[in-house]
């Protein structure tokens, strides 16, 4: 057996400024990392350094600035090739974050191939941005939307997905990991399941990138996608991966400058990927931000962040069931590091504005998933979503305020 | 951080004066919380960002007075609440009196410039100036309230539904 590795949280904890601060009068709890993370000192001194000393545009300028934003750039694509295990930096494409990839996606690849009567398979647990590209995408070209079930305990119906799968699906686009339930789903067994069908899989990454390391050659995913704000990077920047098959077939998402390769009134011809998909200034102290998040990453490594977020995972787990009344929705056997509860008696609005006067921040509502709020016929819940920053002690201080909560409301 | 449970603490004192003994009884006991019989009026009011979604009934006499006033729905605690004292508070009146309890209840919650005038219109209601504290729980406050708005308004005028969000 590995050992485990040595993590020290209060070390790390140092990283982050707004971690040693208060909300409401009390230490900051940031509960709400499903939503974004909190950014390391790294992170921003990298783009505070970049702004002040490095600004330039990049692709452009034949002067030293230019040339030296150009190849942080780069480098920053080939930190992501890395974290991800791509195989080549060209299959990196930049957006702004998951919601635009799933997008791009749906426009260059689904309008240019997808015909009429085509199916797509998504799931009961997709965030909104995995639902609504699809449903317009399928009322434009007559395609159809088939949904894997989910079981009670927040896992898919694979059985179901299997005889969803058919002739005519082109494409399945699923969470990796739900962000409303924390359910793992088993990703590599689907796109095998799909591929052997001869169908395409987009995977949304938002809330496994964070996580665990994601290797998509071994995952055999044709796209995955994440956002930059929710790997302890700047907002406003998100990554597309796509085999390069796939890139080269695909329409641009659109047009303009950097994506070209020559222009005349007659006609254009576009770049290769990933300038094909890269319209415009790009975001380039965000991209250089969300680099430096990557390397940030790979010093602490997924080892440490499994074990320790596993660890709290579990603690709250087994605090926040002691507290009556309390039901926790969304107990698969495989979950990330994130908590969605319910009370009977109390609204989750409520629960979330009490939590907040006792500095934790935490998430309620529907969590862009109306579908699957519906399906475990609850209006919303209250998330706490956990980092490797958090602490057992703050796990006590959520289920002791959760607990004066259902005082108020008994 | 051992602190997990300061008693008497300023958000506790920001939690009480929000959550009043007055509007927690009203969110476990709604009053009139179900359709009357021979509804005349009637609207349906959502707020889209969390949820919250109640239907308000009406029956108004001839000459417009409300008989009786009920609610159905989903929400928090300060939407449900609200519209369980409104219901209790809206009987009897007429459209413009019930429409300037309204309009007094909305302005005591969303504007700086309002004070004693409006406490002295909305009585009982009072109790929900905590509310303006936590500004995006103000639309919870008020959500029965447009709903009521528009079920007061004659049949070919009114909406299929009032959103918080427009």
């Amino acid at each position: 057996m590995m050992a485990a590795p040595f993590f020290d949280v209060q070390k790390v904890r140092k990283d982050f400024p707004i971690l040693s601060q208060t909300m409401s009068g009390h230490p900051l709890v940031y509960l709400d990392n499903a939503a974004t993370t909190q950014k390391p000192r790294q992170v921003i001194e990298r783009m505070d350094h970049f702004l002040r000393h490095e600004n330039a545009n990049i692709h452009r300028g034949v002067y030293r600035l230019s040339e030296d934003a150009t190849r942080f750039c780069d480098q920053a694509r080939s930190k992501v090739r890395e974290f991800l295990n791509a195989s080549k930096d060209s299959e990196i494409i930049f957006v702004r974050g998951a919601t635009e990839a799933i997008n791009l996606v749906a426009a260059g690849f689904g309008r240019k191939l997808l015909k009429n009567g085509d199916e797509i398979i998504i799931s009961a647990m997709e965030h909104h941005a995995n639902i609504v590209p699809w449903q317009a995408l399928c009322q434009e070209k007559g395609l159809v939307l088939r949904v894997i079930p989910v079981n009670d305990r927040g896992e898919l119906d694979l059985e179901t997905f299997e005889k969803l799968l058919g002739p005519r699906t082109y494409l399945v686009a699923i969470t990796h990991v739900s962000n409303a339930l924390g359910t793992v789903n088993p990703v590599k067994e689907i796109i095998k399941m799909a591929h052997h069908a001869g169908a395409c899989v987009l995977i949304d990454g938002a809330q496994s990138a964070p996580h665990q390391k994601v290797d998509v050659q071994e995952m055999d995913c044709d796209f995955y996608c994440f956002s930059g704000h929710k790997i302890y990077g700047p907002t406003g920047i998100g990554v597309l991966y796509g085999k390069e098959k796939h890139l080269l077939a695909m329409d641009p998402y659109q047009y303009g400058g950097d994506m070209i390769e020559t222009v005349s009134f007659e006609k254009t011809t576009y770049a290769l990927p990933p300038h094909k998909f890269e319209a415009g200034t790009p975001a380039i102290a965000e991209i250089i931000g969300l680099g430096e998040a990557v390397d940030y990453l790979k010093a602490i490594g997924f080892a440490a962040i499994h074990q320790q977020e596993k660890e709290l995972l579990d603690y709250a787990t087994k605090k926040l069931l002691q507290i009556p009344g309390l039901k926790i929705i969304g107990t698969a056997a495989e979950k990330e590091s994130l908590i969605s509860f319910v009370f009977d008696q109390i609204h989750p609005h409520d629960m979330g504005t009490v939590l907040g006067e006792f500095g934790i921040a935490v998430r309620a509502g529907h969590h862009c998933a109306m579908p699957l709020m519906k399906r475990f016929q609850v209006p919303a819940t209250t998330r706490a979503s956990f980092a490797f920053y958090n602490t057992k002690v703050e796990v006590d201080v959520l289920a002791a305020a959760v607990l004066r909560a259902t005082e108020l409301f008994k | 951080m051992n602190e997990t449970r300061p008693n008497g603490h300023a958000g506790e004192i920001k939690l009480s004066e929000l959550y009043q003994e007055v509007i927690l009884d009203h969110n476990k006991r709604p009053r009139n919380f179900k359709k009357p019989d021979n509804v005349t009026s009637f609207a349906h009011g959502v707020n889209p960002l969390c949820g919250d979604d109640y239907h308000v009934y009406l029956r108004r006499d001839a000459q417009g007075l409300i008989q009786a006033a009920g609610f159905e729905g989903q929400g928090c605690a300060i939407s449900k609440s609200s519209a369980s004292i409104m219901t209790t508070m809206v009987e009897g009146k007429n459209t413009a009196e019930a429409n300037e309890l309204k309009d007094a209840f909305i302005r005591l919650l969303t504007q700086d410039t309002a004070g004693a005038v409006e406490r002295e219109k909305v009585g009982r209601l009072k109790i929900f100036e905590g509310v303006k504290q936590y500004p995006i729980r103000v639309k919870c406050a008020t959500l029965a309230w447009r709903a009521l708005e528009e079920a007061l308004k004659e049949n070919n005028q009114r909406l299929e539904k009032v959103t918080t969000e427009e």
